[in-house]
């Protein structure tokens, strides 16, 4: 009988903390699955396994939010080289200057208060 | 092979908005859908009684459809509230249809009504956390849309000014449109040089913040013969749904609108040359070209050129957007029923300065969520069936 299981965002977050970014993959359909879920969006499957990126990737989309007050920041779609996309931020440069195919290195932004850790990129070459 | 909704067996035959704009102080979403409702049913000459189903959505109201009958006072057997943004309507118009074809309905009524411009932004829609999303502040649904213009402009090299092309083109029609809540010219430079929000948009390149809602009535092809005005006949609808959130979405350049448009030009047995009145919803600028490459209007990469020139403004070589869109007329939240109300009133001449010539066939084109939900409707006169 299966046991309950694991909320997905938790073994993703648990990874983080680890200072790993994991994503799962489904061995049916032979590729990569993100956001981690419970249900394969390829097959149905519900087998789906982890695994822990190498964190290097190059920027797919980006922009830059002028909020109303505060400084302007960067918003960036990353496609990991396992086959799967994320929303994260390109930091230590300015966010203007975050290029579209830009390679790019995962890094864990630590938590402050009650934030979750959550995954951040920066430029290859700075990193 | 599944049969599918008939060609023009309904059609939209009462159509009306509420109050726009800023609405009086106190007025709710039930007011302004009840405005709709009224208006909309005087505009084809049916009665509340006559109504036996009744759809609607709104992000202000969990169940919506339910304080919709109260308020109206109608117990309709037909209940309907698919709520996939701001394309929620033209999802309406196919379940409505097919409602209808299977006898469980005659006479449909799809409502709106929204005050997000009175109680604020924050109070009209619930933010939802999405733990893979939220923690970067995207400024959403702005920044969603504007990581979609990035790609279009890395891939095809569209420029800023080619969308705020699209911006300029949206208020020459608002200007003639007694309705369009702006009133005053607006430039390239004009669009270029305002406060910007989320790069590539400034604020001119994203849709309005205002109150409004609507109607819209729809009937039986055989019942809307003789009812008060030409009815608009459903020739084709398809939806397509390609994701919820922007970093799920397979391929930023390319939207469900392909999928959606050519369900409904194979149900219209037309295709976009046929189409005299082109209402895509214009939450961004972006949106317009994305929606004219996917619905065969241009390539695709090419809408960029396509809007340039004047050549989607009045005078221009294809209508786009002639109320102004949500660009320049009206965006209440979720505009896809102004869309339908704009295509109904363009097939029966009612334009007025804005008038399309010979207005014949009129595409209708929802977008929800961040470019997630795309549904299309294909209107038609008499003569097209």
């Amino acid at each position: 009988m299966p046991s309950n299981q694991d909320a997905p965002l938790k073994t993703y977050q648990d990874h983080l903390a680890r200072n790993e970014l994991a994503y799962q993959f489904s061995r049916e359909a032979g590729r990569a699955v993100f956001y981690p879920r419970v249900l394969c969006p390829f097959t149905g499957s519900d087998q789906l396994e982890w695994r822990v990126s190498k964190g290097l990737g190059t920027v797919y989309a980006t922009t830059v939010v002028h909020p109303a007050d505060g400084k302007p920041f960067n918003v960036a779609l990353i496609d990991c080289d396992e086959g799967f996309r994320l929303m994260s931020r390109v930091e230590d440069i300015a966010p203007e200057q975050v290029r579209i195919g830009q390679r790019v290195r995962f890094r864990v932004h630590r938590a402050e208060g009650d934030e979750d850790p959550y995954p951040v990129f920066a430029p290859v070459e700075n990193a | 092979m599944m049969e599918g909704l008939k060609r023009g067996s309904a059609a939209i035959v009462g159509v009306a908005e509420s109050d726009l704009g800023q609405v009086a102080d106190g007025l709710s979403v039930f007011d302004l859908m009840a405005q709709g409702v009224g208006r909309a049913l005087d505009d084809c000459g049916l009665k509340l009684k006559d109504v036996d189903a009744l759809f609607s959505a709104t992000t202000q109201s969990r169940m919506s459809v339910l304080g919709l009958a109260e308020y109206l006072g109608i117990n309709p057997p037909y209940l309907g509230s698919t709520i996939v943004g701001g394309s929620s309507f033209e999802y309406h118009v196919a379940h409505a249809m097919g409602a209808i074809a299977l006898g469980l309905c005659n006479v449909a009524v799809i409502a709106y009504g929204s005050t997000q411009r009175s109680v604020g932004r924050k109070q009209a829609s619930v933010r939802e956390i999405n733990p893979y999303e939220s923690p970067f502040r995207p400024f959403l649904p702005a920044s969603a849309y504007a990581l979609a213009a990035s790609r279009h402009m890395h891939q095809f090299g569209t420029t800023r000014e080619q969308l705020a092309a699209v911006a300029v083109a949206a208020r020459e029609w608002a200007l003639l449109n007694p309705k369009a809540w702006e009133k005053k010219p607006l430039t390239i430079d004009g669009v270029l040089s305002s406060r910007m929000v989320s790069y590539p948009f400034t604020v001119r390149d994203c849709c309005l913040v205002t109150d409004g809602g609507g109607a819209i009535v729809v009937t039986s092809a055989e019942r809307a013969k003789s009812l008060r005005k030409p009815a608009a006949y459903v020739l084709g609808c398809g939806q397509s749904t390609t994701h919820a959130n922007i970093s799920s979405m397979p391929d930023l350049t390319v939207t469900g609108a392909l999928t959606s448009g050519k369900a409904a030009y194979q149900m219209a047995r037309l295709g976009a040359a046929d189409v005299d009145a082109v209402e895509l919803y214009d939450a961004f600028t972006i949106n317009t070209i994305l929606f004219l490459e996917d619905l065969g209007f241009c390539k695709k990469g090419e809408g960029g050129a396509f809007v340039s020139g004047g050549r989607i403004a009045p005078k221009g070589s294809l209508a786009v957007n002639t109320n102004g869109g949500g660009l320049s007329y009206c965006h209440p939240g979720m505009y896809g029923l102004f869309l339908l109300i704009e295509a109904v009133r363009q097939l029966r001449g009612e334009c007025g300065a804005r008038q399309v010539k010979d207005c014949e066939v009129a595409l209708a084109h929802g977008n929800g969520g961040v470019l997630s939900s795309q549904a299309t409707v294909i209107l038609g006169t008499q003569a097209t069936l």
